[in-house]
């Protein structure tokens, strides 16, 4: 498997190492951090994944330029559709 | 004796002749043959016996299809079995021997398994021995083995080098025929980077066998024009054996296995990772054989194969022969037997007409139409054949019995993404029925068996995939080619009350016969992922190249469903076998995995250090002296100095990471559970740091240098993950921080100095600086010269004793620590290693990696009195979780056995109640033991249900691994009290 690093090239996967799931965003919270509503969010922002069958978001974190990376891939079929920088595209 | 070298024909040396040995006899070849062609043409026509029966067998084909001709190659520590000698170049001085064969083989006892042969019929091993299930391990599996024996691994370590390499390029070619060879010339002339990888030792392909001496010349030319180009690399003798997402491949590099030993620095094999834009699959087909009774004599061929042995060899394998045929292709071989002198008895054709071209072949032999072999005859090898044309039949006088069936495109490296082949009636074969995954199939790969046609797909395909890639290229001017006829009909077997197919078999080398197709119908095995379970049809290492579409076609038969609706299994990697010593490539024995050594380990090494293994690391264990018994003996020393004088010990392997900026506490507030940015400058805290599960993910000590740079301890075994999470909360969690991170682990030695003396040493050490409590106050960091080199001094303890971590430039770190060892002799100073270490630390309470497994809070620790909740931070909502807070859920606390003789263990399960070791009895677990010289007595760290509300009780110690069962008190941590500066203080 090859993914393209927006910094480096067409990397080997052996350069990098995937979390997972890259489609909940991490709650905001203003205090009360102890509600009912604060814990909902967070379980479901840990536990609740989509899982497609089909292109899925994730994480991938290319070691050798310390960048985290969205991969679109298709769970299918491995195909990787988009890469960019987690955190919009400037270097880190 | 029945086959023998022809005077003239085949691509060999005859100026080099080259001996070898079968089963100890000896014999000779050429150079340019193969192990199987010199048996061949040596007149040795029984190679091998078969896996479950026993049965004689002889070579069936003349490549990576063979499934009988399996031998051993070399003694010794280089003995490597279960090789396929049709594969195998022969070299000076081969020893080969046969497998599966006791006593001999040509006597084998065990054919008489043969006999027992409808007891040893499909699902035989799972009906037959499920029962008593401890019956399999000690009596069945040891038997079964013994009886199917493949060949033996040498037992002894690889006496060879391998290695690894990798390679980039626009254009791959797999394989060296007439397809590939085109398609590489097209490709390397318009100058995009073209690998071209043959499996055979000579480009070529079936224009080896096939071709006159113009198209020879031609394909030397044109490998001479490939080789010589500086785009092009031409691997010959690698096999492409697995394939990758996006254009990775394996292939294995057969560098030196045609010597029998590699020369001196040379490897034996060369494991590839391949990286190519676009490929051409240029593998050929395979050809599969006509089923019929008998058909696993020695001298029943491939007729294919035969042509192989034939023409590139000059190794014929008979003196009589009969072709059955339902392809033209089968028609060349009969041809090319003509040529070399053999007595052709007669060809059978299911079809009435002679193939355009061959009329000339079909004047000088008898050709039966619609005729069929009903079976064959002889001991150990062919005598007769069998026939049936209409309603007659007779036995024909024959050595060599020539199948041709239909052929079978090697697409084995698409199915490896998964791609499925779809039936082709017009080729009765399955093929892809497009390029994917960036793999076009070419040639007879892509089911186009007509030689002009072949390479006129191949050129037009590789032109578009060039044209894709950016390439202008042309189409290179084909030679005159002989029109060969391509035509074929299916012709599969089929069943009858009468004969169910017993004698036909279908995979010789798993002994699978079409009876036992019959029988997984029979037995509701009908899909065809069943039927190679049940059967284990398709499983033997010529991964039923010859065998599947056969099975497949006698199911569909019994189902009445067309091929198309039948499928096809696919194909696993690697392509071929490949030895393992070329997956590990370089990393055998010590190189396995890297080895770290930290800045102190010559220091470490002087002094007589025993070494651990740390993650990569190798790490001081404990410093044993003259006169000391054992390592406890040692262990024992080294804390007690510590905890009367002073020690000395690493503690480089800590990851260092430093976090700068204008908002580095408001981000280290988010990344830890304690709250950092009150950490005042020139001071140190304690960090806590947590998954956003609320479970903890790592802990250790955080030093502000000044107001926005604060520098991060991580626990050895955690800096990568750690590292990535940090970047992660920076990169993708808070990217509005204005802060950066860098990674100065391996730029520091850093080391402990404990023990009452060690401000005494310290203060001798250092230029100008008399360390005290006020000077050097627990928790504070300040930076100092030894002999003018800059030092940074930390106030901190692990140990519980007043000590200090200072850290160096690593280049310094041996001197520095040999530095203090000198100053601190007059102290008494002992160096010490991680045993000593996790013995204070256990004393003192601290959870380290065998508590802070990833199944534990701050509450189950003790620690949650240090998490600041008025703030968000990674795993703080989560952390509160009721479930969490539970006061039974498993807490750490100490245990000191009620008798000091009784020895606490790690591991031991603490229990509550008298009686069996149920779980409903079991409280929790020991994670750390000791035994402690300064309490004189064993020691251990344990996650007890409700454990801190359990203070004073006695629990029993149970330990089913080692039999022990003995009671123990619950006490409250630390068990000795602590000077301040420590960990948690």
């Amino acid at each position: 498997m090859r993914i393209t690093c927006p910094t480096c090239g067409s990397r080997d996967l052996h350069e990098f190492h995937v979390l997972g799931e890259a489609e909940q965003a991490r709650p905001r919270l203003s205090g009360d951090f102890d509600s009912a509503a604060a814990r909902a969010a967070f379980t479901d922002y840990v536990y609740a994944r989509r899982n497609p069958a089909g292109p899925h978001d994730e994480y991938w974190y290319h070691g050798p330029c310390d960048t985290w990376l969205v991969v679109r891939r298709d769970t299918r079929s491995h195909e990787v559709h988009d890469v960019r920088a987690a955190r919009g595209g400037d270097r880190p | 004796m029945t086959g023998f070298r022809h005077p003239s024909k085949g691509l060999i040396d005859r100026d080099k002749p080259l001996s070898f040995t079968f089963d100890g006899k000896s014999y000779s070849g050429f150079a340019g043959d193969t192990l199987a062609s010199a048996l061949i043409a040596s007149g040795v026509r029984l190679v091998g016996r078969s896996f479950k029966y026993h049965r004689p067998r002889g070579f069936l084909g003349a490549g990576h299809d063979e499934p009988n001709g399996l031998v051993e190659l070399r003694e010794g520590a280089r003995r490597e079995p279960n090789v396929k000698a049709t594969v195998a170049e022969l070299h000076d001085g081969l020893i080969a021997r046969s497998q599966n064969r006791w006593p001999s083989l040509d006597f084998d006892l065990l054919a008489v398994n043969g006999l027992l042969k409808p007891v040893f019929a499909a699902g035989f091993y799972y009906k037959t021995f499920m029962w008593p299930a401890s019956f399999w391990e000690k009596l069945y599996e040891p038997m079964i083995r013994r009886a199917a024996g493949m060949g033996a691994a040498s037992g002894l370590p690889d006496p060879d080098a391998y290695e690894q390499a990798s390679a980039h390029c626009d254009l791959l070619v797999v394989g060296a025929g007439p397809a590939g060879l085109t398609a590489a010339l097209t490709a390397a002339r318009s100058g995009a980077r073209v690998i071209l990888a043959e499996d055979d030792f000579r480009l070529g392909g079936r224009w080896l066998a096939d071709g006159g001496e113009e198209l020879q010349a031609l394909v030397a030319g044109w490998a001479n024009e490939l080789t010589a180009l500086p785009n092009v690399t031409v691997l010959s003798r690698t096999t492409v054996a697995a394939a990758f997402d996006h254009g990775t491949f394996l292939a294995i590099e057969r560098v030196a296995d045609h010597h029998a030993v590699p020369g001196p620095h040379q490897v034996r094999q060369r494991r590839w990772t391949l990286t190519a834009r676009r490929v051409l699959l240029a593998t050929g087909a395979g050809e599969r054989s006509v089923l019929c009774p008998g058909n696993d004599r020695p001298g029943v061929m491939l007729a294919s194969a035969v042509r192989s042995y034939v023409n590139r060899f000059g190794a014929v394998p008979g003196r009589k022969a009969v072709v059955h045929t339902a392809t033209d292709d089968g028609w060349q071989t009969a041809e090319s037997l003509l040529a070399a002198g053999v007595e052709l008895v007669a060809v059978l054709d299911p079809r009435n007409e002679v193939p355009a071209g061959m009329e000339g072949v079909a004047r000088r032999t008898r050709v039966i139409s619609g005729g069929a072999v009903i079976g064959t005859r002889g001991g150990k090898s062919l005598s007769a054949v069998g026939i049936r044309h209409g309603r007659a039949s007779e036995w024909l006088d024959a050595d060599l019995l020539c199948l041709s069936g239909g052929f079978n495109p090697a697409i084995q490296l698409m199915g490896h993404l998964g791609r499925r082949p779809v039936w082709s009636e017009a080729i009765a074969g399955f093929v892809m029925p497009e390029p994917a995954g960036g793999i076009r199939p070419i040639g007879a790969a892509a089911g186009i068996y007509g030689l002009r046609e072949g390479l006129e797909q191949a050129i037009a395909g590789t032109l578009v995939d060039l044209a894709d890639l950016g390439f202008a290229a042309q189409a290179p001017a084909l030679p005159g080619l002989p029109d060969t006829p391509s035509g074929l009909v299916p012709l599969f077997w089929k069943p009858t009350l009468e004969d169910s197919g017993a004698k036909v078999f279908i995979d010789p080398q798993n002994d699978v016969c079409a009876s036992d197709v019959v029988l997984a119908h029979r037995e509701g095995y009908r899909s065809v992922e069943h039927l190679k379970r049940f059967t284990t049809l398709g499983m033997a290492t010529d991964q039923g190249r010859t065998a599947n579409v056969d099975a497949i076609a006698i199911m569909a038969h019994l189902e009445g469903r067309p091929m198309a609706e039948s499928g096809v299994t696919l194909a696993r990697p690697p392509v071929v076998p490949i030895a393992l010593g070329a997956v590990a490539g370089a990393r055998a024995g010590g190189h396995f995995r890297p080895v770290r050594k930290v800045p102190l380990h010559p220091w470490a090494e002087g002094l007589g250090a025993v070494f651990t293994d740390v993650g990569q690391w190798k790490r001081p264990q404990y410093f044993p002296r003259a006169g000391e018994s054992d390592w406890q003996v040692t262990v024992n020393r080294e804390v007690t100095t510590v905890r009367k004088a002073v020690g000395l010990t690493d503690v480089s392997t800590l990851g260092k990471f430093v976090v700068e900026g204008p908002d580095a506490g408001a981000y280290l507030d988010r990344v830890f559970a304690t709250r950092p940015s009150a950490i005042a400058v020139g001071s140190c805290g304690y960090g806590l740091m947590l998954r956003e599960d609320g479970f903890l993910k790592d802990d250790g000590m955080i030093a502000r240098l000044t107001e926005q740079s604060f520098l991060v301890f991580v626990s050895t075994v955690h800096v990568a993950d750690v590292w990535r999470h940090m970047q992660f909360c920076r990169q993708v969690l808070w990217p509005e921080l204005d802060l950066s991170l860098a990674d100065q682990s391996e730029r520091w030695a850093q080391m402990a100095l404990a023990g009452p003396k060690a401000e005494a040493v310290l203060t001798a050490l250092l230029d100008e600086f008399t360390v005290d409590a006020h000077s050097l106050p627990p928790q504070a960091v300040r930076e100092a010269t030894v002999g003018g080199v800059p030092v940074r001094l930390f106030g901190l303890s692990f140990s519980g004793e007043r000590a200090f971590e200072i850290a160096v430039a690593a280049r310094h770190g041996a001197a520095l620590a040999a530095r203090l060892m000198d100053v601190g002799a007059a102290h008494g100073i002992t160096a010490y290693g991680t045993e000593a270490m996790a013995v204070m630390r256990i004393e003192m309470g601290y959870a380290v990696g065998s508590e802070i497994n990833g199944q534990t809070t701050a509450h189950d620790l003790g620690m949650a009195g240090l998490m600041d909740l008025g703030k968000d931070h990674v795993g703080r909502v989560l952390s509160q979780r009721d479930e969490l807070m539970r006061a039974d859920r498993p807490r750490l606390v100490g245990l000191i056995p009620v008798d000091p003789a009784n020895r606490l263990r790690g591991g031991a399960h603490v229990l509550g109640r008298d009686g069996p070791a149920t779980v409903d009895a079991d409280l929790g677990w020991i994670t750390s033991a000791a035994w402690s010289p300064t309490l004189g007595t064993s020691i251990a760290l344990a996650m007890v249900k409700g454990g801190p509300d359990r203070l004073g009780d006695t629990v029993r110690i149970w330990d089913g691994m080692r039999g022990t069962d003995f009671p123990a008190r619950i006490v409250s941590l630390p068990f000795i009290g602590r000077a301040e500066g420590g960990k948690d203080a």
